[in-house]
């Protein structure tokens, strides 16, 4: 299976074979294709197990395509480590869909370490998209430490919906300096026994520092999912809110653990967390416009992870 | 001809009779209204019919095209042909406008999705891509619910004060579609205690504390409504003498 088996799985072909489009596709610890862009400086290195890959967007430059990141692993049975490097410089922007597929996985370990470093105005966002088979023998464990300068941006979405689940255990922790703002989203769809494990940790430790925590997840079968959403708020006019929401059916399992931290009194945290099966009344509505209720249990939960 | 039929229905909750051998004859094709105050068993009798959660415990028997649909559950109903737009209809968040309706469409093309909601007054590109969630505004969420009713060329629908939190000039175009609705062959029910939409209707049923108080064409049913009900102090308890 060639890298481009990888790019069909996660329809990218037309993306990675633009020539414009800056890129880096990387098959296990192989670099496969890498196409850059004025500003953006990439530098890689294949290990045994992996790669490691450094990122640099100079000053002030604003790259307004998004960069594709592919992370394929073809094989049945793998591990793949990817060591992530990310600075942003001064005022340079930068958006990054990075697609971690799996096709073929039986038995494929997929670790991440990322250290992504926002300078001051800078702009980042991440979104990461997971393709899976539909064997449960995938273990994804991402984690990534985000250090946001003044007044930086950053937003994260991570969007594990094709596939199988298998395990995946995410460790996410934002560190905010005057006047940044974070969002970072999960959005999760466990069946069969699947377990989801989710971290995200917020510090909003600088002035009018302001962030979003947001966890989606469905679990279904016997799947198991635990979300520990933290946000802490230290300076005056920091603004949080934690948002979490999982739909529980079958045998499914769900625990939410927020927990909001303020250490200054003019600062603000929110949260809101609810589990539970579907809602009776959307269910109803669906089921009185001929759904069964298994199609309209799916109808809600692709809505909700959508 | 024989369309729904409900027969001595009867259905208690909580060990209140909510519903009190009720016997009515929604006839095929017409445009049907059910009236009466607060708290009358309204809402209670359409969600008997759909089949609702909580009110399938029922004395007495709902005839559907001839055959009893007791015990049948909420889809398999709405696989017969009818279905109820509800008063509050609900919010889904993240599920996007087109996917809803397309959903109960029996027609699930672009164009025919884009047909419903332009009968309802709804913009088709400035809504399709939105959530039928919180950000709707409570008539716009009511508008949709009733697109996916459309969509699905129900033969009966069961609409639930089809006016609350609709405006003026909106609540005409319902009326419209409401009357289009007949001219098809769908049979409607409009639950209200509105005196214009009960004016919609062919005949309408009065209803009080479960208990059916009369039948018959529209003006008989409005006096009725307006002269006995509006002013009644017997808090829902209906008046034997009014009810020999
Ligand atoms: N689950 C329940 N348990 C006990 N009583 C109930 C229940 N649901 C409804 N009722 C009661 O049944 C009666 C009829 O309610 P219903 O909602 O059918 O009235 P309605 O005619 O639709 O009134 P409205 O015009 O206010 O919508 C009310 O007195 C209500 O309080
Ligand atoms: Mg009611």
């Amino acid at each position: 299976m060639d890298i481009d088996q990888i790019y069909k799985a996660a329809n990218l072909l037309s993306t990675f074979h633009d020539p414009e489009a800056p890129k880096l596709s990387i098959n296990l610890n192989r670099v496969v294709d890498s196409q850059l862009t004025k500003g953006l400086d990439v530098d890689t290195r294949e290990t045994e197990s992996g790669v490691d890959v450094q990122i640099n967007i100079q000053k002030g430059v604003v790259i307004s395509r998004p960069v594709h990141l592919c992370f394929g692993v073809t094989d049945e049975q793998a591990v793949q480590r990817i060591k992530m490097d990310i600075h942003v410089e001064e005022g340079a922007q930068i958006q990054v869909m990075a697609h971690c597929v799996f096709p073929q996985a039986v038995d494929v370990k997929h670790l991440m370490d990322a250290v992504i470093t926002l300078e001051k105005n800078a702009r980042y966002s991440y979104l990461e998209r997971h393709i899976h088979s539909q064997d449960g023998g995938i273990s994804v464990i991402p984690n990534a430490r985000i250090h946001l300068g003044e007044n930086a941006r950053f937003r994260t979405d991570f969007e594990l919906i094709q596939g199988r689940v298998g395990l995946i255990d995410m460790n996410y922790e934002t560190i905010c300096a005057a006047g940044s703002v974070m969002e970072m989203t999960a959005k999760i769809n466990g069946t069969h026994d699947d377990i989801i494990r989710i971290h995200e940790t917020g510090h909003l430790n600088g002035q009018s520092a302001r962030g979003v925590l947001t966890t989606k997840v469905a679990v279904r079968d016997r799947a198991k999912a635990e979300v520990h959403n933290k946000l802490t708020a230290s300076a005056p006019k920091a603004r949080g809110h934690v948002d979490c929401k999982e739909i529980i059916q079958d045998q499914g399992t769900a625990v939410a653990i927020p927990i909001v931290e303020v250490n200054h009194p003019k600062a603000h945290v929110t949260h809101e967390a609810s589990i539970g099966s579907v809602d009776s009344r959307q269910l109803q509505t669906l089921m009185a416009r001929g759904l069964s209720e298994d199609d309209a249990v799916e109808l809600i939960i692709q809505g909700l992870l959508s | 001809m024989e369309f729904l039929r409900v027969i001595d229905l009867t259905l208690s909750l909580n060990g209140n009779p909510i519903l009190d051998h009720l016997n009515i004859d929604f006839w095929k094709g017409h445009i049907h209204a059910i009236v009466g105050p607060n708290g009358a068993g309204k809402s209670t009798l359409a969600y008997t019919i759909m089949g609702l959660d909580g009110y399938q415990n029922i004395q007495g028997s709902i005839l559907f095209k001839g055959r009893s649909i007791n015990g049948l559950s909420i889809d398999e109903r709405a696989r017969m042909g009818m279905t109820l737009a509800w008063q509050e209809p609900a919010r889904y968040e993240g599920l996007a406008v087109q996917h809803f309706i397309r959903a109960s469409a029996k027609d699930k093309s672009d164009h025919a999705i884009n047909d419903v909601l332009e009968k309802v007054g709804l913009t088709p590109k400035d809504y399709l891509h939105r959530a039928v969630d919180k950000s709707l505004s409570g008539g716009e969420r009511k508008k949709i619910e009733l697109a996916s009713t459309l969509a699905m060329k129900p033969e009966l629908i069961l609409f639930d004060e089809p006016d609350s939190g609709i405006d003026v000039s909106s609540l005409r175009k319902i009326f419209n579609i409401i009357h289009t609705l007949k001219a098809m062959g769908t049979t409607v029910i409009l639950i209200t205690h509105s005196l214009d939409v009960l004016k919609q209707a062919d005949h309408a049923f009065l209803i009080c504390h479960g208990q059916l108080i009369d039948k018959g064409d529209i003006e008989k049913i409005s006096r009725y409504f307006e002269e006995e009900c509006m002013s009644c102090d017997h808090k829902n308890v209906p008046d034997p003498k009014e009810n020999p």
